[in-house]
Formats: C-alpha cells, structure tokens, sequence
C-alpha cells in the first residue's frame, strides 16, 4: 500500500474503532459509512423518524436544519479533509489536516449517535424500561431521576459548544457522566447516550433557556439504543 | 488592582470621555462583584435588518446578563477563599463570565446604527493601517469573515493592534477567552447565539451584513489609544 493509501486507511480504522462502541444495529451501518472511509465517501445517515417526530420536544425546524444542514456540513467537510489528507505527502502537511479531521469527523460521528439515541414517544422514545441499563443507571447514580439532574447539570456548564455524554468506562465497568468541547468525540468512554448543546441544537426553540430543551429532551431520548450500546459494551470489556 | 481591572483598562481607554467612567468603575468595584450590565447607546431595533431586534434583546438582556451575573457570583466567592486550591478551582469561572463580559462590553460599543455611523470606515489613520496591513478594507473584511467562520465552536473574531509589531493582525479567541495578546480594535461575536435566530446555519450571511454596523469611530479611537500607548 502506498503511504497516501495507508493513511486514508488508519484513519477509517480509528473512525471504525470509535464507531463499534455504538450498538450493533447501529454500528453496521455506521462501519459501512466509515469503512468507506479510505474513498472519502461519508454520507449523511437517513434519520430513522420525521423530522417533526420529535415534537413539542424538539421542533421540525430544528430537526431539519441540524440534520440536513449542520451534520451535512460535518459530512462535506470530513470528505474533503481526508481527500486532502490522501494527497498529503509528508507529516508536517498530515498534521495540519488534523483539526479539521477531528472537527468533522467527530461532528460526524457525534450526530450519528446523536439521531439514534433519540426517538419519537411513539417509538419508544423517554421510556426506560426494567433491564440491565436501568439497574446499573441506579447502581451508579442512585435513581433515574439523580442520573438526569447530573447529566443535565454537567452539560448545561459547559463553557462554550460541546456535547454531555452518559458513558460506559471500560476500566471502572461503571457508568459515568463526561462532557466533550466542540465536536471532540468521546473516547475515554463507550458513548451511551449524547446530548448536543451546540447552540443550534436548541436555539431556534428554546432561545437561552438550555435547562428546557435539557429537561424536554428526556421524553425522546431513545432508552432501547443505549441499552444496546450499553449491553454491548459490558459484554466487550 | 484586580487582573480584570487590568485587562479592561486596555480595552476601555479608548472609550470615549463620556462613557469611560462607567465601565472602567464598574470593573473597579470587582473587589465587591457588583458588576453590571451595560446600557446599549442604541434601541435594540436600531441594528435591523443587519442584527434583528430580537437577537439584540437577548444577546445583551439574556446572554450578557447572565455573564455578569455569573462574574458577580464567581468574584464573591474568590473574595471568600484563601486557599489556592479554592482559587484554583473558580479559574475556570472567573475567566469564562469575566471574559464574557469583556467581550461583549466591546461587542455592543463596535457596533452602531447606520445613522450612528456604523459601517462608514472614514479617511483617516484607522483605514490608512488597515489598507497598510491587508491591502485594501475589502480584502481586510474578507480575511476576518473567513477566519471568524472558520472558529470550531464557539468564540471570537478579532482586529487586533499588536504593541509588538505595531500592526493590524486578525486573532481569534475560543468560548469567552479575552483577547490578550493585542488591544482589542474589532470584536466579532460568532457564538450561534449571535446569529442563529435570523441567519440559522448561513453564519457567512451574518458576517456579511454585520459590517454594515461594526462602529468604525469607536474602533479608530481604540486603534489611536492603542497606538499612542505602544
């Protein structure tokens, strides 16, 4: 392989790596995307409702401009970032290209997950139902309640754009709450469940007041994919 | 004197006679946390249809707001600890809604309705440096949009005067990072809250029209200060 084709090949790894800790179900399709990875086509992931399936919680008008605009954008952007960074002939030309890997790729992994770990009520969305991810939500935070005061407090201070994530650390086997700034995907932990509050995840709804969207979007977060996530990840560490 | 002190009287000498006292008394009383939120020299209509009234309303009555309020809370409890840990621990705090405030206290005083003069970059020394230092105002606004859009996150854009090289520079800050390493001249607020409700996801939109009230008078006075200063 030549080293312009290694590259592209290590980073559609990493990207692969980071996008198995997702569910099966999920990690299928979002492998193929990534696998594709070395040809610099990454396409934006269809959403699994309508874009005002969400409602009241989150508006269509949201829903469309963050998916079909924002995480396009991220799409566009990871292309071009590894079609240049195929052509990149020496380290230092690598190296600059990073930013823009980490930005993108991360924003395109992030929202991935982001549109899985949210569904309409009718779906299932805001249900958490008896099973292991609700056992161990209490093991490790108390009660249900507890675990989404924290995790709203948490992402609600973080001091600029970023995302909350409810995590699964590999070396503690226990479920933790950890913030990641602008579109730094989360690798310390197995993501569960993320939360965007990059203003354009709410703004045009919510105006300032995060703490609502923070408490409305609990009745979409879609509880059955993090206990995929969840269960996948207890099995593999 | 406090380190927010510091920082601001750089960026409100420039200001004029008229309006100094306030901000520079206002960050004088950090010792007792009782900043406050400017008064804009315009309504919050006067902006339109560059910067809709209802992003104006909340961007100073909501967002800056709660930068004072929060830089209120974090200088009252620094005032309570000794501890350097304790210290340590409200940094963070301190430099967030202390730089939110700088910032946007710039932000509103660079910003003026076409009748105030905003967007007329007069003959002068403010555009001779520009021109000097870009090659022409169109190629220095240009250069500000591209880098301000090309922030990942949330943050800043900035024409910097660097004492240094006593040049015009573009500098950016992420989140509320107070620019530090040159006098602030124009600050360009690219937090989605800036713009979204008018411009969505269009932000090379926003920068577009936004130079139709950046106040050029008021960044010519700081560019003068600046300069005599350096």
């Amino acid at each position: 392989m030549t080293s312009a084709c290694t590259s592209r090949v290590t980073v559609a790894l990493s990207l692969t790596t980071i996008a198995r800790s997702a569910s099966p179900a999920t990690h299928a399709a979002l492998s193929a995307s990534l696998s594709l990875a070395a040809r610099g086509v990454h396409t934006l992931p269809k959403l699994d409702y309508s874009y005002d399936a969400l409602e009241p919680h989150i508006s269509r008008k949201v829903m469309e401009l963050h998916h079909s605009k924002h995480h396009q954008a991220y799409v566009n952007g990871l292309n071009a970032a590894e079609e240049a960074y195929a052509r990149a002939a020496a380290p230092k030309e690598q190296i600059k290209l990073q930013s823009a890997l980490k930005f993108n790729g991360g924003g395109h992994i992030n929202h991935s997950l982001f549109w899985k770990n949210l569904a309409p009520q009718s779906q299932g969305g805001g249900e958490l139902t008896s099973g292991p991810l609700k056992d161990a939500i209490v093991a490790d935070f108390g009660s249900v309640d507890a675990f989404k005061k924290k995790m709203n407090t948490v992402t609600a201070a973080i001091q600029g754009s970023g995302w909350g994530w409810l995590g699964y650390n590999p070396e503690t086997k226990k479920l933790e709450i950890v913030t990641t700034p602008n579109q730094d995907p989360l690798l310390s932990h197995v993501p569960i469940i993320g939360i965007d509050i990059w203003e354009h995840a709410f703004y045009l709804q919510y105006h300032n007041v995060k703490a609502d969207y923070l408490t409305a979007i609990w009745n979409v977060i879609n509880f059955k994919e993090a206990e995929r996530r969840f269960v996948e990840a207890a099995k593999s560490s």
